[in-house]
């Protein structure tokens, strides 16, 4: 009991540090939302409680000026768009990385932890660079950011899907080819089911990145319609702003927690039957 | 994998195990890296080495690595080394390197923590600490604007407790606004590695310590701090190489200010804002170059990760 209280004892300027951390960590980001609902024009101190940022203002609110709405459906649409490409195609590569022996495996290896290491300004001057000097074909804009983001968020679904097949191990799938299942059949009725958590928790970060970035969205910008969220707020901070600005992050912000709820939410039944069935394989194995 | 015993009961009968199906499963991946980083990536170097149309002032890139030249690389690396540039790479690694110290003095105790002491609050400071990478970077900085500015919160409680007498101007290309900045905005990205680092440690280790009669200090010290330190590099090495190419943070929080340039600012004012393409393209060469050990440093150890996990 001594041992236990002295321990905690000293542990306690720690856990100050900590919850000072976290406080600090978040608070900035409450007060912000606190002065998206700000009455005046203020975006320093907060007046008194209002709607008018988000669709009270006839010009300048979210809902009424066009730039934010093109905005927010730009960054939305990227998103979306980008956690159906880079996931499909980065669980296959996980797949395959995994398995594939050979000489050419290590490289392909190493090709996908690159861009991780990459700063993203590079992504940018490169991607503009390709885009503007040898694929001239491809339409500028969206088609061009959401060909960058895919680029950028495939690696991260690569390492995620891969982290699970090694904690999965191959038994399963050996146990199915052993009860006479094909290969493809063992992964699809196997691994695949067995992933779903892992391939949730990739959307998830998918849709997160996509939304956040700013740097190689602004760099294939080609004007206002392919503007993102993050390049509006990164502009709009220099020309003489409203509150509208922390409404439409704070809506950005709102979007995105219930995203990730949501596929928490999902995450956690998929996780609890995955346990079902892997106690029942257990059993049968 | 090859050992002999392993062939022997090989049902298979000693065939290696045909692996083109993977390769095939990968494909579509390294593909789409080839079309998307790969040449992207050598088109950067094609137009650094190539040559500028006289008239159009556009890039002629060089594909053949053969017909390179190197002429507007090397007079660039002359305003690198000793030019206008180099004061600018000094303010970036001066930047960055304050912005790491604050992580580490900020990121250690807080991941120590959560990973070794915390044991009931453990699950909800987990969810608090991964909580802003779901909130938008730029937000966070906006943040950060509507805080600092003249009339704002910071300025308020600084003078309420009689800090400052007069309201700071610290949106104006103040330097420890970009480096309060890089903290806020990288350190949860350097707590996250280094709290699983922190969390894998032995236990029994420490235990061990303790039971031979040293201090939780003495422990601290001469255990889980050593046993720390990869962890540490490579929480260090994955805030380090963004920071590296941030130029939002700094012209974000100082409006812009060429008192508080990064070598990230230099680099989209040459390709974007003054149509120099060229001499953006090498500048993003140099900094490559610059960040080359860092990244395989990471590379290694994360790949040697890997290999172990797999084994």
């Amino acid at each position: 009991m001594r041992l236990f209280r002295s321990r905690h004892g000293r542990a306690k300027w720690l856990a100050t540090i900590t919850w000072l951390y976290v406080l600090w960590s978040l608070l900035p980001v409450l007060i912000a939302v606190r002065i998206s609902l700000n009455s005046g024009k203020s975006r320093s101190t907060f007046q008194s409680p209002s709607f008018r940022w988000y669709w009270g203002d006839t010009t300048s609110s979210v809902w009424h000026d066009d730039t934010l709405h093109t905005a927010m459906w730009n960054t939305l649409k990227l998103a979306v768009l980008c956690m159906l490409i880079a996931t499909p195609v980065g669980v296959a590569m996980a797949i395959g990385l995994q398995r594939w022996r050979g000489k050419l495996s290590t490289g392909a290896n190493t090709l996908m932890l690159v861009p991780i290491v990459t700063p993203e300004i590079v992504f940018g001057v490169a991607l503009f660079i390709v885009f503007t000097q040898v694929y001239t074909g491809l339409p500028g804009g969206i088609t061009t950011q959401l060909l960058g983001h895919v680029t950028f968020t495939l690696s991260f679904v690569v390492v995620i899907i891969r982290g699970r097949l090694t904690a999965i191990g191959s038994q399963y799938e050996e146990a199915a080819r052993d009860l006479g299942a094909s290969k493809f059949q063992a992964l699809r009725l196997v691994l695949l089911p067995m992933l779903g958590p892992a391939i949730f928790a990739s959307l998830m970060v998918v849709f997160a990145t996509s939304v956040d970035d700013f740097v190689i969205s602004s760099f294939l910008s080609t004007g206002a319609s392919t503007e993102t969220v993050p390049i509006k707020i990164y502009s709009g901070a220099r020309a003489g702003s409203t509150p509208a600005l922390n409404a439409l992050a704070t809506v950005m912000l709102v979007v995105t927690l219930l995203a990730v709820a949501l596929a928490g939410l999902v995450m956690r039944r998929m996780r609890s039957q995955g346990d079902h069935d892997a106690s029942l394989a257990g059993l049968t194995v | 994998m090859s050992s002999p015993s392993v062939v022997q009961i090989d049902p298979t009968g000693g065939r290696p195990p045909r692996t083109t199906t993977w390769a095939g499963f990968a494909l579509p991946g390294v593909g789409w890296l080839i079309a998307f980083f790969v040449v992207p990536v050598y088109a950067v170097m094609a137009v650094a080495f190539g040559s500028v149309d006289p008239i159009l002032r556009t890039p002629q890139p060089a594909w053949n690595p053969l017909a390179w030249d190197f002429s507007a690389m090397s007079s660039l690396l002359d305003r690198v080394f000793g030019g206008d540039l180099g004061k600018v790479f000094i303010r970036t690694f001066s930047f960055v390197f304050l912005a790491l110290a604050g992580c580490i003095a900020i990121g250690y105790p807080v991941a120590y923590f959560v990973a070794r002491k915390a044991s009931r609050s453990r699950s909800m400071l987990l969810a608090l600490l991964v909580l802003p990478f779901w909130i938008s970077y730029l937000m966070r900085m906006l943040a950060w604007t509507n805080l600092l500015q003249q009339d704002g919160y910071v300025n308020q409680v600084l003078q309420w407790f009689q800090v400052m007498d007069e309201p700071r101007n610290w949106l104006d290309g103040d330097w420890p606004t970009v480096v309060i900045g890089l903290v806020y905005g990288y350190v949860p990205f350097f707590i996250l590695p280094l709290y699983s680092a922190l969390e894998r440690i032995d236990g029994r280790l420490i235990e061990a310590g303790r039971d031979l009669g040293a201090s939780s200090f003495q422990t601290f010290v001469r255990i889980t701090l050593p046993l720390s330190v990869p962890g540490l590099m490579a929480a260090s090495v994955i805030t380090i190489l963004p920071m590296f190419g941030d130029y939002y943070t700094n012209s974000y929080l100082t409006s812009g200010s060429p008192r508080t340039e990064m070598v990230g600012n230099q680099i989209e004012f040459f390709l974007r804002g003054s149509s120099q393409p060229q001499t953006g393209a090498s500048l993003v060469l140099v900094l490559m170059v610059f960040l080359f050990v860092l990244m395989v440093y990471y590379l290694r150890t994360t790949m040697k990760a890997q290999r172990e996990s797999e084994r």
